[in-house]
């Protein structure tokens, strides 16, 4: 192990010394962004090679405009609010949806199944089901709308928030930060879309894309292929994930995607509005889309004044450069979903960023 | 919540199963993964199967979530 991780640092090395200055590597993925902070790999790292955290959390991208047309559904009588447990936290302009489950009709599900479950079983109420996450979690919400459909359980809809990242890493890449140097890939989501879905951030860029999974060595072989391929002056597509992720994906997944949505323009939080980036219910599910059934605009948000989550999402600032950061935003009272979410890189490097953490000076 | 835990399916019918891991039981779908059989280890996401994971993988993986859990369940010392 300790030789596999000095052969990463010394391609590290011979990359930034190929390149003549710092070389930049983006993760986009929540677990990435918490696995790296939990395993000390930024320690580790040669001097000259940074990690920047990239907009890998679908809570933290969720623009706050979403938040808040949540909150309004949840301060209806007649709607039941079904979300998974790291949105209830987020704060909006009307509270939180933690602060709205003392009302009783905000409730917490484990799955988009459980989401159904509670339509079917309160037939009285109309449950909305926050839907938010990548692709990974999108063929899950596309099931149960599948069988609502079958099964006429009308009193179900869902608020779409899901996002979809090759678009996220094309505007980064293209405007947002012009400081990346390479992608270190999600690893589930690739389960998913397959690692193929990249070959265009390659071809287009010319950026490296390296798929891992989140074990510390999958991280540490995805940093040492990057850095192999930058020092070469050749970028590829590669995926050292083989156990689970493969070229195309899982097709059945892709599948019941493609026949429940489609991609439609959208906010993100910090990215702003990212064309064919999220995912729309098709007409023909139109019936269970939330917006369409309540006849909600949506528009995008305003984040909290000094609140600089959008800047941390697009790896211009790390979490310490946020005025906010340990002072008015902490973990017991985030002020934006960056410190909210157990993913976003604002609470990992408010629970791991101690000394180990700090970028290696020599 | 990109996260995925890998888990053997216990039980199945049609494509609902019970999955076992980490010493917990618990429902989900494999709707998603056709293929998959009874005493497949997968990984469950949100409920449903995505993938199926062989058996070196889902040591490595609930190992590390075991790690976590225990350091999780510690008073962490260390503070922004």
């Amino acid at each position: 192990m300790l030789e596999r991780i000095q052969k990463a640092q010394k391609l590290c090395d011979a990359a930034s010394k190929a390149l003549g200055r710092q070389i930049n590597i983006m993760e986009v993925c929540g677990t990435h962004t918490v696995a790296i902070f939990r395993n000390g790999i930024r320690s580790i790292l040669p001097k000259h090679s940074k990690l920047l955290s990239g907009p890998g959390c679908p809570v933290c991208v969720t623009d706050q405009g979403y938040i808040d047309t949540v909150l309004q559904l949840a301060d209806r009588e007649d709607c039941l609010i079904a979300t998974y447990g790291d949105m209830i936290r987020v704060p909006g302009k009307t509270g939180s949806l933690e602060t709205k489950q003392a009302k009783a009709n905000v409730k917490v599900v484990l799955s988009s199944e459980d989401a159904l479950q509670l339509a079917k079983d309160n037939p009285e109420k109309t449950v909305v089901f926050v839907a938010v996450g990548f692709e990974t979690t999108a063929p899950a919400t596309a099931v149960v709308v599948k069988e609502a459909a079958v099964e006429s359980i009308d009193n179900f809809c869902i608020l779409s928030g899901h996002k979809l990242v090759v678009p996220a890493m094309r505007a980064l890449v293209s405007e947002k930060n012009h400081n990346i140097d390479a992608f270190l890939c999600p690893g589930h989501v690739s389960v998913i879309i397959g690692y193929g879905a990249f070959a265009e951030i390659v071809e287009d860029f010319d950026r490296p894309c390296v798929v891992a999974g989140f074990e510390p060595m999958q991280i540490i072989e995805g940093l040492a292929e990057i850095c192999r391929q930058l020092s070469a002056g050749k970028a590829e597509l590669k995926s050292v994930y083989a156990a689970v992720v493969t070229k195309e994906g899982n097709t059945a997944a892709q599948k019941i995607i493609d026949e429940c949505f489609e991609p439609a323009d959208g906010y993100w939080r910090g990215l702003g509005k990212i064309e064919k980036s999220t995912l729309k219910l098709k007409d023909k599910y139109s019936r269970f889309d939330a917006l369409r059934r309540f006849d909600i605009t949506q528009t995008q948000g305003e984040d909290t004044s000094g609140c600089r989550c959008g800047e941390v999402l697009c790896g211009l600032i790390e979490p310490p450069e946020c005025g906010l950061f340990g002072q008015d935003c902490t973990l017991q009272e985030p002020v934006g979903p960056c410190m909210v979410s157990s993913e976003g890189a604002c609470a990992a490097w408010f629970k791991y960023g101690g000394a180990g953490n700090q970028e290696t000076r020599v | 919540m990109c996260l995925a835990i890998p888990a053997r399916i216990v039980e199945l019918e049609a494509d609902k199963a019970v999955v076992d891991a980490m010493g917990n039981r618990w429902r989900a779908r494999i709707t998603l993964l056709p293929e998959a059989k009874l005493g497949d280890l997968v990984l469950i996401h949100a409920g449903f199967a995505i993938s199926l994971v062989d058996e070196e993988e889902a040591k490595e993986t609930w190992q590390l979530l075991a790690e976590i859990a225990d350091f999780e369940d510690t008073p962490n010392k260390v503070s922004g």
